[in-house]
């Protein structure tokens, strides 16, 4: 007989557990308790952010499959789709970081190729400790190898990503993994189990205990000696995985595939539920006939199996043994498990038993929805200015250059395969955004994921705007336009009502920013509960654009001796100092105020420099934002050989001149004769402030008034800057 | 037209990389499978880069069992040009049909990156000496040999490229994965075996950066290495 303790223990609370006594009439066996625990699980059913998701735009002229399915897809022109989604895989990272970020991988890509498109490449968003906290340099290293270790297997290039420390990850770092795939518009996959009496196929690996209970640990927090879950986290087998996706790529074009959908969280139950729920069906599922890698496996076990590189489909009877040929070619295991039924509900049957039954709506539209309690969060008072320039303020622009959330990421995305395919125009570290060439006939991409989370931590609805104004802003600044988006959105504990104060907050500023961006959200993931000893990490919203290339694409770096250096955008106001790198590096302080985001400047400063590209009158630009215009423009300069004179500057306060972070500003740099006709356009047209900084130089220094830095000596520090953890 | 053939084995990965390559220098290509036993004639063989059974075991050391093999080593006695590329280097040395071995780079890391080249083989009056910019993506490309090995590679004219920098300068700085005498590249004797790290297919377009890679895939329509 289960008990209420049982239900507890399977993460269920008491009126959720009487909630499934009512529903069924009768008490659940053990098997259908875990199969309710996992479907009712924050990480399945979406419980508390279901209400507030809704209010994200997903429509738009190129949108084709929005939120809902495995991934969301945009039209890229010529025939083409683009499908993307972004996923965390944080709590299996922090326990077990190699196999946690392989997977999470492995996952993400399974998400894009169960719709039929090739995986052409990754992102990743990553967030991890104080780099002086004792794990973070085992987290790290961990993390990067495992994303390497899958990607590079898979063949798909690494293309980008962001990484950030700050102590609120000390306990939880995150894993967010972006894949991008493409296929035809027309022959898009959906995972969906039509057709009654048509039959069930799995293939991929064998089930094995692995990962049981991973969703249900991913909606839980973190305590101290929660590394003891390490069973829980799955096992990646990347060389499985390609073979997964060549013989699935196969077997679609045979016409054969009816629905498909991967294993991912909750495994063999979700998939089932799932496809059965957007068809309006049943399925009857015989676990004896699931190919198993371990023996003696219960019904419980092979349903609540997180094993990878699996994936469930239905199969039009009349094509069934294409199964077959194909699986057994790219020497796959393959089994006929099942079959749809008209019954509305999940059959499972174990040595000739039915040892589950269950309504599907039970599973997914019956699942609890929560409006949790909000209140906002009540900030201390904190240090908002810094009192004195520093004293050697050369000095000072090196040290910056090299500390660990400014420095360059080399040492990360070497390890990455960013090249594999042959079709990466700007590599990692080259532009504000990858470029990734498609086919004739279609857009080339631009790819960018940002979240300055401590902005968003300082001011939710704000902060989630700077979000999305940052991420689409580096999409202009290499002449792209936003077709769709995904968010990963990762958060505390969604029962303390801050944190589900900060949870609505950021969703309804991603929503406004998102509609005035014209950015529709396709797809996403949500990732609660990321709290470690009763500590929330900062709330991050993930926030991963998919941009048109427009005709002419331009570098970040600056190109020549003698061009213009240009500050375009809102003016710099030296007082926006709040959640800034500066004031975080001079005062550990995040400030008490975070500078107001004004949209629709904001869009017209996006119109503004696609044009300007498009008119060919810039020769580069590059986002300002963390660490202000000094880093921004270090970041022009590195690698180049150049250096830049700073003449026009008339400062009281140059350190807060030069790290302020006002948003919505783009430093560009133009040919001395495109002067008067950029300024016009920027001014007149777009109604934007133009702050003309100084000129390039063609010795290598940076320049301003006395102060005077080696370019050599920042680049070094920059270069340097992560080389003590990786 | 020179036809080309490419070997695809599981987990291979720049199979439509090389194949993509091939055809803009002038090959016709045409993938066989590893579980293939025959080759027809053709000019040229290449092993593409990836994983191939996942690098389990060690790089190479399963693909080594393949069917096709024998028949590629059948092919390279009898004079076919065969040139395997990073996982396919490492293949090639597997099986014997190149000299050497490989480990895990000395940073224990995979790395990805341009890289410099330098042609460094007598033999090819096109490549002579020329510093070319062909891009490296490996975790195991350690080049290996015992030192009368490598006496036998330099008697023989056998290192057709090593890892340089910009200026064509060979060294220790210039070496990215800790290879013997920054080998990056070796050929068989007979000359019609090639086996290098850096990914030439990677390098035929002046928008990825390099057209390089171009000039070491035309050389096979001559017959060069």
């Amino acid at each position: 007989m289960i008990t209420i303790e049982d239900a507890k223990s399977h993460g269920l609370s008491e009126s959720e557990f009487q909630n499934i006594l009512e529903i069924l009439g009768r008490s659940p066996n053990l098997t259908e308790l875990g199969v309710f625990s996992v479907m009712w699980s924050e990480h399945c059913s979406y419980k508390t952010s279901r209400i507030h998701l809704s209010k994200l735009p997903t429509t738009g002229p190129h949108v084709l499959i929005g939120p809902g399915e495995n991934a969301g897809a945009v039209d890229i022109g010529g025939g083409k789709a683009a499908v993307f989604k972004m996923e965390s895989h944080n709590h299996p990272s922090f326990i077990e970081p190699f196999q946690g970020a392989a997977t999470g991988v492995g996952g993400i890509m399974r998400d894009v190729f169960t719709m039929g498109a090739r995986p052409i490449a990754s992102l990743n968003s990553l967030r991890f400790g104080e780099k002086e906290h004792k794990k973070t340099k085992h987290l790290v290293n961990g993390v990067v190898g495992g994303i390497a270790h899958y990607g590079n297997c898979m063949g798909v290039p690494t293309v980008g990503g962001e990484v950030y420390f700050d102590p609120s990850y000390n306990g939880n770092i995150l894993v967010n993994v972006f894949t991008l795939g493409m296929c035809k518009t027309d022959e898009i996959f959906k995972g969906v189990a039509e057709g009654v009496g048509n039959p069930v196929y799995y293939v991929g690996s064998g089930t094995g205990r692995d990962g049981i209970h991973g969703a249900t640990m991913a909606s839980e927090t973190f305590e101290e000696g929660d590394e003891e879950k390490r069973p829980t986290v799955q096992v990646g087998d990347p060389f499985r995985e390609k073979l997964l996706l060549e013989a699935c790529l196969e077997l679609m074009a045979t016409g054969a595939i009816i629905g498909i959908q991967d294993m991912g969280a909750a495994g063999l139950t979700s998939s089932s539920v799932e496809m059965a729920d957007r068809a309006g069906n049943g399925l009857k599922i015989d676990i004896d006939a699931v190919p198993k890698r371990e023996e003696r496996m219960t019904a419980y076990e092979v349903l609540l199996s997180e094993s990878q590189e699996r994936m469930l489909m239905v199969i039009d009877p009349e094509k069934a043994s294409e199964v077959g040929r194909v699986f057994d070619k790219w020497e796959l295991e393959w089994a006929r498990i099942g079959v749809v039924t008209d019954s509305g509900h999940l059959e499972v049957m174990e040595k000739g038993e039915l040892v589950c039954n269950l309504p599907i709506d039970a599973l997914t539209s019956a699942a609890p929805k929560y409006d949790r309690p909000s209140k906002p969060f009540n900030h201390p008072q904190r240090v908002e200015s810094v009192k004195n320039v520093p004293t050697d303020l050369a000095q000072f622009l090196v040290d910056f250059m090299g500390s660990p959330n400014l420095c360059s990421r080399k040492n990360i995305y070497s390890q990455f395969d960013f090249m594999v395919r042959t079709n990466t125009l700007k590599t990692p570290g080259a532009a504000d955004a990858a470029i990734i060439r498609t086919e004739v006939g279609s857009s080339d991409l631009a790819l960018a994921v940002d979240c300055p989370s401590r902005k968003v931590y300082l001011d939710p609805r704000e902060g989630a705007k700077h979000t999305v104004a940052e991420c689409t802003r580096n999409l202009a600044c290499v002449n792209a336009k936003p077709l769709g988006a995904t968010d990963c959105l990762n958060f505390g504990d969604p029962t303390k009502p801050e944190i589900m104060w900060q949870l609505i907050e950021a969703i309804e500023g991603m929503a406004e920013a998102c509609r005035i961006l014209e950015t529709p959200i396709v797809g996403g993931n949500v990732s609660l509960y990321n709290a470690s000893d009763d500590v929330d990490i900062y709330p991050t919203p993930g926030f991963a654009a998919v941009g048109a290339m427009g005709g002419r694409s331009i570098s970040m770096h600056v190109q020549q001796a003698g061009d213009e250096i240009i500050l375009i955008g809102r003016e710099t106001n030296t007082d926006d100092l709040g959640a800034s790198e500066y004031l975080w590096v001079r005062e550990k302080s995040i400030g008490n105020r975070l500078p107001k985001i004004d949209l629709s400047e904001e869009k017209r400063l996006q119109d503004c420099v696609r044009e300007l590209i498009d008119e060919e009158l810039i020769e580069s630009a590059h986002d300002c934002s963390e660490g202000g215009i000094a880093v921004a423009l270090f970041e022009k300069l590195f690698t180049t050989g150049l250096g830049c004179s700073l003449s026009n500057i008339s400062e009281p306060r140059l350190d807060t001149f030069l790290f302020c972070e006002t948003p919505s500003r783009i430093l560009i740099s133009i040919p001395h004769e495109a002067l008067v006709e950029t300024k016009i356009l920027v001014q007149e047209k777009y109604g934007l402030s133009f702050e003309h900084l100084g000129c390039v130089s063609p010795s290598p220094k940076f320049k301003l008034g006395d102060v005077c830095v080696e370019i050599a000596r920042a680049e070094k520090a920059w270069r340097d800057g992560l080389a003590a953890l990786i | 037209m020179k036809n080309a053939k490419i070997v695809v084995f599981p987990g291979s990965n720049c199979d439509t990389d090389c194949e993509r390559a091939l055809l803009q220098v002038g090959f016709k290509t045409e993938r066989v499978w590893h579980r293939d036993s025959t080759i027809e004639k053709c000019d040229l063989i290449v092993i593409p880069g990836g994983f191939s059974f996942g690098d389990y075991l060690r790089a190479g050391a399963i693909a080594k069992a393949s069917p096709i093999m024998s028949e590629v080593a059948r092919h390279a006695e009898r004079g076919t040009s065969v040139l395997g590329i990073c996982n396919g280097f490492q293949i090639l040395l597997e099986v014997g049909l190149l000299p050497g071995a490989m480990t895990r780079n000395a940073s224990l890391q995979f790395i990805c990156g341009e890289q410099w080249i330098r042609h460094d083989s007598n033999s090819s009056l096109a490549l002579k000496k020329k510093v070319l910019k062909v891009p490296i993506a490996h975790g195991e490309g350690n080049f290996r040999i015992d030192d009368d090995g490598l006496r036998r590679l330099q008697d023989h004219d056998q290192i057709v490229f090593r890892y340089c920098n910009q200026e064509g300068v060979v060294s220790s700085a210039t070496n990215p994965n800790g290879s013997v005498d920054n080998i990056a590249g070796v050929c068989s004797k007979n000359r019609r075996v090639l086996g290098m790290m850096p990914h030439p297919e990677r390098a035929c377009d002046p928008k990825l950066g390099s057209n390089d890679g171009a000039d070491i895939l035309r050389s096979f329509l001559n017959n060069r290495v």
